[in-house]
């Protein structure tokens, strides 16, 4: 296939109009050593049709979601998409464009970007939030550097509750030498309350809490809030989008900082990505905040538009000032969650996080009904840990029954639970852990 | 405009309905310690599902993609994005996965990855890559992470600096800074090249890497890049490439074959997959087998029974994003790369590199153009001349050529020329849309010597005029103020 139009003539007719006589005197200016000097070995080029069968045969090599009832969660959610959705995000004014740097032919996605910003604050209970970042966990990076700066201190606190994924994309961030982690332990699936406490003092710049945690398990905040501002250290609430139409907002709680895995808001689960990081923070940190931004303002004849703004703070401008490196946002991503929280809209939102809570509760008391308790017997949301003797195996044996199982622990499985699951599948699931655990 | 969503929002008009609940249907409070829940429901808007749709298609219209027509955004390389590839993307088989599925269950996906990382080693020259990274800038500071752990694995403990060109992207210096390293300017010379005795004098045993972009951001090839290799590398530095301007030798030179350690591609730029109107994008990195150990975990690799993720990579930087990157693009990127094909590759990277010395050619009479000759994928302009002869700024050439139907080129940038208008046609473009683009912009010119106010004032056609930027961030209004007020 190729995409360019241009046809044999036409480039003859164009190398002659500028004064070349072929394409290589094109690269005139490249040595021939450093030339390839043959084709690059990737075949010969597939048309539509050949190009089409082959990536369905590759497609058709997994085992997808639509065939298959999934309890997986761990940070990424099979929850439904409304068919709207997708239609909408094919508009190729908005998936072809890029960046709206020129405000006058891009009010669509700059005001696109400005009511996700307004969304995600109605989310969180925060007062900024930016355009979005690469994910949940890039985004925990992001934030951590950001409390580090805005506290001028350099110990980040990390939970053993946080998903490990996370902590791990933290710690990477971490080799350019401005933080220092510190591991809070888990008790009892929760936040080890004496430990921390202990260790949080003045040279604290922030204590991360994951709401729910990795496990599942509803956290403590407020004795959190109250001993970290104590340390004048920030706190960041890592949160599950969809639990907040149940759950006290991050800004209720006064969390400083809030990110988190968008995906869940109708992106589909694509194998990991793309998905986006959302980031809210309250007002004082406003221009500490790494990405873009959007913000209202008007037009030479006044008229309300939408605009990139602060810029000030980003590496175009700052460069070796920087403190982020970040230039682009997951925009298709961020539009995707906004026409989710669109088509759902208030009253969804509060209905499929109040469904996912009551089939989890239901698949509680099933596994209970067989004599399988929970690893950490807590309040959760949406998942809990089932403990079984050999959690690799019960996959194994859910993925010959055709049911995508849970998310591997030390002698148990972390199960989630979406409005997509039914009553029937939960029985089945139940029952199957049940019978082999018996 | 177009009011908010938020003011077109009816109390209890919401359209979303789940099926009916056969589970006992518990109160969260009977559950949750009502201390733990919300008081009240987040105030997102209500409306029916038609007035939703209605909404986001108006929007759809006010914005302007490579589907509307010619975008030139230097840097940006706003090809043309193949439809198959968006179908592909969807297929459930790909878009329905669970990233922590068992192994098993998902070797069509793990294949894919697999292949990518193969046609990229061999577009690159290099011996391994990761797909991790979920964006250009994403990819520098990947790379910069391996460069540093490198550097430490071999107690060279003293190598802070990052040599950076001063034409270099913006987020070059910001990576460096990012990282704590220290970060050293280089000059370009009268060609707009390196400046190889810069360079040179800025190199010592405390320089980790030089970043480079070749071509650079004026669209020129850096001829002396084995001298630049060696002068980097005997002092004990790595080469890293930024691989924002693959698309001007793609096919035809290799970053591998021209001495650097570390790359990057942009899979949204040289390979085809959309921008999204600002992302996502995918940012493989790739390095030289004596790096291989240090990438972010897990690579993909291949045994008897079948594709695998390797976790076990102990010198590994770790992890710079969740799961295994930004799958859905890279879906879109091996589609195009196994479209085109090793000729197709190089024939768009030639066409594209003659869609850019065509538009130079024939800008040159009227618009200055400081680095004049032989370029690659794209070239900068400069609207010096008429800033000093009428008066109009780049900015107003920029904002007058959307009246003509077309989408700026990137401005004032790069740094080193001012008025900068920097100009990628890429291939996808035709000579008859070049043509247009040519006349528009000689149209502008003459409109520039004869009506100056005409582009003072532009735009005149789009919906809205110039914005007041400053007002923007002197006093932020990021989220809808409404609620409350209604």
């Amino acid at each position: 296939m190729k995409f360019s139009p241009h046809s044999p003539a036409e480039v003859e007719e164009m190398l002659a109009s500028i004064g070349l006589k072929n394409r290589a005197e094109l690269f005139a200016d490249i040595s021939d050593k450093l030339k390839l000097g043959r084709d690059l070995e990737l075949g010969p080029g597939l048309a539509e049709m050949e190009l089409g069968r082959h990536l369905k045969e590759l497609a058709g090599k997994n085992m997808n979601l639509e065939d298959y009832p999934c309890f997986l969660g761990a940070g990424a959610y099979d929850h439904y998409i409304p068919a709207a959705l997708d239609q909408l995000l094919l508009r190729s004014e908005f998936y072809t464009a890029y960046t709206p740097y020129q405000p006058e032919i891009s009010q669509g996605i700059l005001q696109a970007i400005f009511e996700y910003q307004t969304m995600i604050c109605a989310l969180t209970g925060m007062d900024v939030a930016n355009a979005s970042l690469y994910d949940g966990a890039s985004a925990l990076a992001e934030a951590c550097q950001m409390a580090c700066e805005g506290s001028r201190r350099r110990k980040v606190i990390l939970p053993a509750t946080l998903h490990p994924e996370y902590l791990e994309v933290v710690k990477s961030y971490a080799i350019s030498g401005k933080m220092e982690i510190i591991m809070a332990p888990e008790r009892e699936g929760i936040i080890d309350k004496e430990a921390t406490l202990a260790l949080l003092k003045q040279d604290s710049a922030c204590l991360v809490i994951q709401q729910p945690n990795f496990f599942g398990c509803i956290e403590e905040i407020a004795v959190w809030e109250k001993s970290v501002h104590a340390a004048k250290a920030l706190l960041i609430m890592v949160v599950n989008p969809i639990s907040l139409g149940l759950l006290k907002s991050p800004g209720e709680w006064g969390a400083d900082i809030v990110v988190g895995e968008g995906q869940p808001l109708g992106n589909p689960l694509s194998f990991g990505g793309p998905y986006l990081g959302f980031m809210a923070c309250s007002k004082k940190y406003m221009r500490k905040m790494p990405g873009r931004l959007v913000g209202q303002s008007v037009d030479s004849n006044g008229e309300t538009c939408y605009v990139l703004t602060l810029q000030a703070r980003e590496q175009h401008i700052r460069r070796e000032q920087a403190s982020s490196n970040i230039c682009s946002n997951q925009a298709l991503n961020a539009l995707a969650a906004s026409i989710y929280l669109s088509l759902v809209g208030r009253q969804g939102l509060v209905d499929i996080a109040t469904r996912c809570h009551q089939l989890a509760v239901y698949a509680r008391r099933k596994m209970e009904s067989y004599g399988l308790p929970l690893k950490y017997p807590r309040v959760f949301f949406n998942e809990f840990a089932v403990e079984v003797d050999d959690p690799a195996r019960i996959n194994q044996l859910l993925l010959e029954q055709g049911i995508i199982g849970g998310y591997e622990l030390p002698g148990a499985l972390l199960l989630a639970f979406t409005e997509k699951r039914t009553r029937a599948e939960i029985d089945r699931l139940a029952a199957l852990i049940g019978g082999e655990c018996r | 405009m177009s009011p908010v969503i938020f003011a077109r929002s009816v109390a209890g008009g919401g359209g979303f309905s789940l099926p009916p609940c056969d589970v006992a249907e518990i109160e969260p409070a009977a559950e949750i310690d009502p201390e733990f829940l919300r008081a009240e429901a987040p105030l997102l808007p209500e409306l029916s599902e038609v007035e939703a749709v209605r909404h986001y298609v108006e929007l759809s219209r006010r914005a302007y993609g490579v589907d509307n027509g010619f975008y030139p955004l230097g840097s940006c390389t706003m090809k043309y994005n193949p439809k198959i590839n968006e179908w592909a993307a969807r297929l459930p088989g790909f878009a329905s996965l669970h990233p922590y599925q068992a192994e098993e269950s998902v070797q069509g996906a793990l294949e894919l990855l697999y292949r990518t990382e193969k046609l990229c080693r061999e577009i690159g020259g290099m011996d391994r890559f990761t797909l991790q990274p979920a964006a250009g800038a994403h990819g520098e500071l990947t790379g910069l992470m391996i460069i540093k752990a490198y550097h430490r694995h071999r107690q060279d403990l003293a190598r802070s600096k990052i040599l950076v060109p001063d034409s270099a992207h913006g987020t070059n210096p910001a990576t460096a800074h990012v990282l704590g390293f220290e970060v050293v300017e280089v000059k370009s010379n009268e060609e707009g090249l390196v400046d190889l005795q810069d360079l040179k004098a800025c190199m010592n045993s405390e320089v980790a890497a030089l970043m480079l972009t070749n071509p650079n951001t004026l669209g020129l090839f850096e001829k002396e890049i084995e001298e630049i290799a060696a002068v980097v590398h005997a002092g004990g530095g790595l080469l890293y490439y930024d691989g924002a301007n693959l698309n001007g030798i793609v096919g035809v030179a290799r970053p591998g074959d021209m001495g650097f350690d570390v790359v990057h591609f942009n899979l949204h730029k040289t390979f085809g997959t959309p921008h999204g109107g600002g992302g996502p994008g995918s940012g493989p990195v790739g390095v030289k087998e004596f790096l291989s150990d240090f990438l972010p975990r897990p690579l993909v690799e291949k045994k008897e029974e079948g594709y695998y993720l390797d976790y076990d990579r102990p010198l590994s930087i770790g992890k710079v994003r969740s799961f295994y990157g930004n799958f859905g693009v890279i879906v879109k990127a091996y589609a195009y790369m196994m479209a085109l094909g090793g000729p197709g590759l190089r024939e768009a990277c030639e066409l594209a590199v003659l869609n850019a010395n065509y538009l130079r050619h024939h800008l040159q009479e009227d618009y200055h153009i400081p680095f004049n000759r032989l370029c690659k994928h794209e070239f900068v302009a400069s609207g010096q001349k008429q800033l000093a002869e009428n008066g109009v700024s780049t900015l107003d050439i920029a904002k007058r050529l959307m009246d003509y139907g077309f989408h700026p080129p990137t401005v004032y940038f790069p740094l080193i020329v001012k008025e900068a208008l920097m100009i990628e046609p890429v291939e996808t473009e035709s000579r008859e849309r070049l043509d247009e683009f040519i006349t528009a912009m000689r149209e502008i010119a003459r409109e520039a010597r004869e009506n100056p106010d005409i582009l003072h004032q532009a735009p005149h056609s789009t919906l809205i005029k110039r914005v007041d930027e400053v007002r923007a961030a002197r006093q932020p209004v990021l989220r809808w103020p409404g609620w409350g007020t209604e």
